[in-house]
């Protein structure tokens, strides 16, 4: 039951993760491959202050939030300058630079050892610490995340997002600062990781940077595409393939060695074969790999 | 008449060819002025310049009383320009009411704080885009196709549609890059009715079109263009009589 309970609970922070991660990729057509590093700087932006400073989750929880974003702003600002190909390098360069970091400034972040004994929330007075409860709160979370970037891609402000992935000197000459929006829903994408990252953190209670590595990056890219890009319930639907089928896995009796290893041709297979067939997804509308094919044939 | 956008000495090259040399032109309020010329002449550069797609490396543009040659274009647009591309721009894969809704400058839908905290002012002005869309699809005659992708309209539909676009913007200047090359005579006539009614609702028009009958029909004044210089400017007689013209055309 535990078991079950830990695979619903994983679900619920990668939902958070791709439902973010799909307004960038699905609504607004601009690769990042460095959602990981803000779901690390979220992750351990909530440990530190929990370990250093003992703050509480909610605070934590805020302040990850806001790190996350600013972040954000500061990868977004200079690199959302550059075109395709060269703003997904520059997510590369952030990407490895966090990591780096995480894993070499020792004194602080504790390096390759990572962070143990994180506290577990305490919202209130109420302690979280079964997986009942977290399940409870990670489906809260995922809640107002998807409610959230559902709001933003109901709006006119979504409507401009689409706009931009498919023509942006047609958005240039209606008069709307494209850079600036970019910018905008890069650093809502952002701060949204990092809520993933702050329940990882206090769930898990334990990190280190080799949870957000670029292949933690790629795997979350993969939920957006199979799920469907442009389509934020097929995130949810892209989390919980993506998730569970690994799992099934075990029971076919593999020893672990070898299941980690099919786990990543899984993915590649996948990715390969959704890229080929059903370059929309599950559910989506955009054709990821096609259209973007299309426009720089252009 | 009151001078609505100054341009003078506008100075562009890309790698040694002069695209505008020194060009200078004026356009009044609630005047429609035809650009002529060979192609390569500079006529879309011009549009470009304006907008603030390209950077002049020298001159000045005024419009409504400000210099806008340094502002980024959507600064410009914003101001009252809008313009359309000689290659046709829509987003294809969004319906044709979306189109001109997005063309609308009244979106406070567009800022963040206010998606999550003013969604019922939001829906509000929503409906009434929506409303004033409709009305200029009607207009247009194409009402029927409000739901269509905009892909899916025929060639001219979809010329007509970017001109609605900017009509949406409520612009005092529309700048329409070759509104009519390639469509048929009807839709011609269409479009030739809907631009010759805007000096009346106070807006001005520069057009690029070859077409000289067409120009000859509807634009107060002619500008002839040819590598980047100005020759001839006043009215279609004039400019149409005028050897310089002639000259130009024959070689």
């Amino acid at each position: 039951m535990e078991y079950l309970l830990h695979i619903l609970i994983l679900i619920g922070i990668y939902t958070i993760l791709s439902v973010s991660l799909n307004l960038l990729v699905g609504y607004t057509g601009i690769l990042s491959i460095a959602h990981a590093a803000f779901y690390g700087v979220g992750a351990y932006v909530a440990a530190l202050m929990a370990l250093k400073l003992q703050t509480p989750f909610l605070l934590n929880l805020f302040l990850a939030v806001i790190a996350s974003g600013l972040f954000g702003a500061v990868v977004g600002i200079p690199s959302l300058r550059l075109r395709d190909d060269y703003f997904v390098i520059a997510t590369f360069a952030f990407q490895i630079i966090t990591f780096s970091i995480l894993n070499n400034l020792v004194d602080f972040t504790g390096g390759p050892l990572g962070l143990p004994g994180i506290s577990q929330p305490n919202i209130f007075g109420f302690e979280i610490t079964t997986h009942v409860e977290f399940l409870v709160l990670v489906i809260i979370l995922a809640g107002v995340t998807f409610w959230i970037s559902n709001k933003i891609v109901k709006s006119p402000f979504g409507r401009l997002l689409k706009a931009i992935r498919e023509d942006e000197i047609f958005v240039k000459a209606a008069g709307r600062n494209v850079s600036d929006a970019k910018v905008k829903v890069f650093v809502i994408s952002a701060s949204l990781a990092s809520i993933a990252g702050v329940v990882y953190a206090t769930y898990i209670t334990y990190i280190d940077p080799t949870s957000f590595t670029i292949m933690e990056s790629i795997f979350i890219i993969s939920i957006v595409i199979i799920g469907g890009s442009a389509n934020l319930k097929g995130s949810i639907v892209g989390s919980i393939v993506l998730v569970a089928l690994p799992e099934l896995l075990r029971f076919i009796g593999l020893p672990n060695s070898i299941a980690a290893n099919i786990r990543q041709i899984l993915y590649g297979a996948l990715l390969v074969i959704f890229m080929l067939w059903r370059p929309q997804g599950f559910l989506g509308e955009y054709k990821f790999g096609k259209e973007s094919a299309a426009r720089s044939k252009k | 008449m009151n001078s609505l956008l100054k341009a003078e000495n506008v100075h562009k090259s890309f790698n040694g060819v002069n695209a505008l040399n020194n060009f200078s032109c004026d356009v009044h309020e609630n005047e429609i002025v035809g650009l002529i010329g060979p192609n390569g002449a500079g006529k879309s550069t011009l549009f470009n310049v304006i907008t603030g797609f390209i950077e002049s490396e020298n001159g000045n543009i005024e419009f409504i009383g400000k210099v806008i040659t340094k502002y980024p274009s959507h600064k410009i647009i914003k101001l009252g320009i809008s313009r359309t591309f000689q290659d046709l721009r829509l987003i294809k894969q969004m319906s044709v009411l979306d189109n001109i809704l997005l063309c609308f400058n009244n979106q406070q839908g567009e800022e963040l704080q206010n998606i999550i905290f003013k969604s019922n002012s939001i829906a509000k002005v929503e409906e009434e885009n929506k409303l004033k869309a409709h009305d200029l699809l009607r207009h247009a005659g194409i009402e029927e196709k409000a739901n269509d992708l905009a892909g899916t309209l025929s060639y001219g539909q979809q010329k007509l549609l970017s001109i609605i676009c900017c009509l949406a913007a409520d612009s005092k200047l529309l700048l329409l890059d070759e509104p009519i090359a390639g469509i048929n005579p009807e839709m011609r006539e269409k479009i030739l009715t809907i631009i010759s009614e805007l000096p009346s609702k106070g807006k001005s028009v520069i057009l690029i079109e070859h077409d000289m009958d067409f120009t000859m029909r509807i634009c107060n004044r002619l500008i002839f263009m040819d590598a980047g210089y100005k020759i001839s400017e006043g009215t279609p007689e004039e400019v149409r009589n005028d050897p310089k013209v002639i000259e130009a055309y024959i070689q």
